[in-house]
């Protein structure tokens, strides 16, 4: 369908800047911006006069649980939030049940999505071991051509170093991308909180910030041996960042990223055991948070992610240590993202590369881009709406947020994925 | 989420989870209850109706000896009707969550829960989740608080120093791992302790310890220095096989209490323990059996503070209704 979207204020990653042009689709790709193709005649026009126009938003890490824990969460519960989010590719973490180790399990999950979700590309990440035991390389290079775009061993220990090794050696010898959350099993432990003076006051197990760096140094290491092309995922140290920093000065295939969550909330959140501030890696010191947003400002920490980990009810209904980790985030991903426009971290462009472009181009995807040519997965955010988070409304099952009764403003009008819109708001036009 | 779920809107102890929030005046109050039911439990018959007609389920996730049966003579004492449960935590509790746990014996009319689990918060969850009425005793959550134990210890010095505020208290052992310690430590600074002391080898000690509002010694002689009180912290045995320390006997060399490390305290100063002690790994028998000791003492004061702690729970300060009949 041949579709116009006019007056829109285009966010474009690529550019300094907003800028107001229309933009024409057509075949599912970008057809033009600013001036119509010769003989364009939009079947479907969408104004956008007053609203932002940006490439749909791409999440390098969301566990929609499915296949495996329905009671948790489901593809067609999730797309749907997705999309009414403004995230149009998702990528999979591969712990599913089964796990992402084999071809069968791939194609269930596209299949799945074919029948019941609403049309959000999703990419699975490869078991980096079969099982995730971290004994035995997984088949890679099959699972690469079924369509894994990169292999991790999502929070499953490797059995050890030269295990660690030979994956990621297998890996960099297909030209594959290896995703690592950097967390020593026996420094984390049954840790649950980070270790500073609030696991202290509360009898918390801690967390050293050292799970997470000594980890990550051998990690890098490892890189530099190995040469594999390296994601980073969900950091949450003001060390990290600094060590992303060197390994990138020091011309390391590096990238990471860190969940959105963890530049707006901080140890001191978990006040009296609230058990939707549980998260692994935990919810650091006020210090690590600053730390982290400067790093997105600059350039070390190159995307955002929701680390989306819907859970039931139950699930969170237990004393702090025994609930499980994690925050459903896919709801809040664009309205926080804009709140950190908002705050002036960023410039909107700058920022939303972090969840478009930048993802895009480390996990090889298409979109993220407005320019001609490219697929036409767009979003339209009115950034004036104003709306206050109840994890009732929440498209997702999951409804553990941290950010319940947040004020936030902006949010989604048209979600248009392929050219086509798969979501539009109800409340506008 | 409110910080005080433990006090009501009139800012009377509706749940006893913990030092942390209360105030002087709550800490106060708890300490004269107790001494006016020490004269109960003096008595023949030492019981006072202030629980009669009411149900206290004990619930204990965890081992206790002493905790359990305190608590269930003050119980006794003050009249109640009570239906104590050890939960095996290894298989039982596996199939029921703790809430439908509660749940279930909600149901069967229960006024009061007297709980010991192994999670940290864990008596504020269940507080959370009891309908409005039921009160909530913590008997200990995981690594956090254990206040009944730290308010008889707060008895237990008022009764040999009378005043807080020109003390200087020692806590020597396993910090870290001690719910005890954290109230302990909450109790003293609000009853205007002069001085709180901390003693541990580092791997003992959780990050940031000052931050409670302690001076941190490492050296155990030092730490002794002029001190008032000894409050001796259990050594679990496991905590050898973590690594957190070399051998019992390095323990004992360099935080153990010997006769002769104490006379470096104050000539008066009393040794406590909350038990159960290792005789020869944190403290010396000596010592234990000697004349500074109050560890026995603290046991027996352990059933007024809780009598007097159900007693305010429920509305009846002992002070003015029960005690007294």
């Amino acid at each position: 369908m041949k579709t116009r979207i006019r007056n829109g204020l285009l966010v474009d990653p690529g550019a300094a800047k907003p800028y107001k042009a229309d933009l024409f689709l057509d075949h599912g790709k970008i057809a033009a911006i600013g001036k119509p193709p010769a003989g364009f005649k939009a079947a479907q026009t969408i104004d956008a006069a007053g609203r932002w126009v940006m490439p749909g938003l791409v999440d390098c890490q969301a566990r929609l649980r499915d296949p495996g824990q329905p009671e948790k969460a489901n593809i067609a519960s999730e797309t749907a939030a997705a999309v009414s989010r403004g995230i149009t590719t998702l990528c999979i973490p591969p712990d599913t049940q089964p796990p992402i180790d084999n071809s069968a399990t791939v194609e269930l999950i596209h299949h799945r999505n074919e029948l019941f979700g609403h049309k959000a590309r999703l990419y699975p990440i490869g078991a980096l071991t079969r099982g995730l035991a971290g004994e035995q390389l997984s088949n890679m290079a099959s699972l690469r051509d079924n369509g894994c775009i990169a292999f991790g061993n999502a929070r499953f220990p490797l059995a050890g170093n030269l295990v660690q090794r030979r994956a990621m050696d297998y890996a960099a010898g297909q030209d594959s991308l290896v995703v690592i959350q950097p967390l020593d099993p026996e420094l984390l432990g049954n840790g649950c909180a980070h270790e500073g003076a609030i696991a202290t006051r509360l009898g918390l197990p801690a967390i050293p910030v050292a799970a997470e760096t000594a980890a990550l140094a051998k990690d890098i290491e490892l890189v530099a041996q190995t040469g594999a092309r390296t994601h980073f995922g969900q950091l949450s140290c003001a060390r990290s960042v600094e060590m992303i920093a060197r390994a990138k000065a020091k011309g390391l295939p590096v990238s990471a990223d860190c969940a959105i969550h963890q530049l707006f909330l901080t140890e001191h959140d978990i006040g009296m055991f609230n058990s939707n501030m549980l998260t692994i890696p935990p919810l650091r010191s006020q210090y690590d948070r600053d730390a982290l947003r400067t790093g997105l400002a600059d350039g070390t920490i190159d995307c955002l992610c929701s680390d989306h980990q819907p859970h039931e009810v139950d699930a969170k209904l237990k004393p702090f240590p025994s609930a499980e980790p994690g925050i459903s985030g896919l709801d809040t991903l664009l309205a926080l993202a804009l709140r950190l426009v908002e705050e002036g971290l960023l410039p909107v462009s700058g920022l939303i590369a972090g969840l478009t472009a930048n993802p895009a181009s480390i996990f090889g995807l298409p979109g993220g881009k407005l320019e001609v040519g490219e697929i036409a997965d767009l979003i339209v955010v009115d950034p004036d709406t104003h709306w206050i988070c109840h994890s009732a409304d929440f498209l997702s099952k999951g409804k553990n947020t941290p950010f319940e009764g947040w004020d936030f403003n902006g949010s989604v009008t048209h979600t248009i994925i392929d050219g086509e819109v798969v979501y539009e708001s109800t409340s506008t036009d | 989420m409110a910080e005080n779920i433990q006090l009501d809107e009139n800012g009377k102890l509706r749940h006893f989870l913990g030092i942390e929030g209360l105030n002087q005046a709550i800490i106060t109050e708890i300490l004269d209850t107790a001494q006016s039911f020490t004269s109960v439990t003096d008595r023949t018959i030492k019981k006072v109706p202030i629980l009669r007609g009411k149900t206290v389920a004990n619930l204990f996730f965890e081992a206790s000896t002493r905790t359990r049966s305190t608590f269930e003579l003050a119980e006794q004492r003050l009249s109640a009707d009570i239906l104590s449960l050890n939960v095996d935590t290894s298989a039982t509790i596996k199939g029921e969550s703790l809430l439908d746990t509660l749940q279930n014996l909600e149901a069967m009319q229960i006024d009061m829960f007297v709980i010991r689990h192994q999670d940290s918060g864990s008596a504020h969850f269940f507080a959370q989740h009891v309908r409005p009425g039921v009160s909530v005793l913590n008997a200990g959550d995981g690594q956090h608080e254990h206040p009944t134990q730290a308010m008889l210890d707060m008895y237990t010095i008022r009764h040999y120093k009378q005043d807080f505020t020109g003390l200087r208290v020692a806590i020597v052992g396993d910090i870290l791992h001690s719910r005890v310690a954290r109230s302990q430590i909450h109790a003293l600074n609000l009853l205007n302790t002069a001085e709180v002391r901390v003693i541990a080898p580092r791997t003992l000690l959780p990050v940031e310890t000052e931050s409670l509002g302690v001076t941190v010694y490492e050296d155990l002689e030092r730490g002794l220095d002029d001190v008032d009180v000894v409050i001796m912290l259990r050594l679990q045995k496991e905590r050898m096989r973590g690594a957190l320390l070399p051998s019992e006997k390095e323990y004992f060399r360099k935080y153990g209490l010997s006769q002769e490390r104490l006379r470096r305290a104050k000539p008066d100063a009393i040794v406590m323990h909350p038990g159960p002690a290792n005789r020869g790994v944190e403290i010396e028998s000596s010592v234990m059996d000697g004349s500074q000791s109050v560890i026995l003492q603290q046991v027996s004061f352990g059933i007024s503070v809780r009598m007097a702690v159900m007693s305010i729970v429920v509305g009846q300060s002992g002070l003015h209704s029960g005690a007294g009949t």
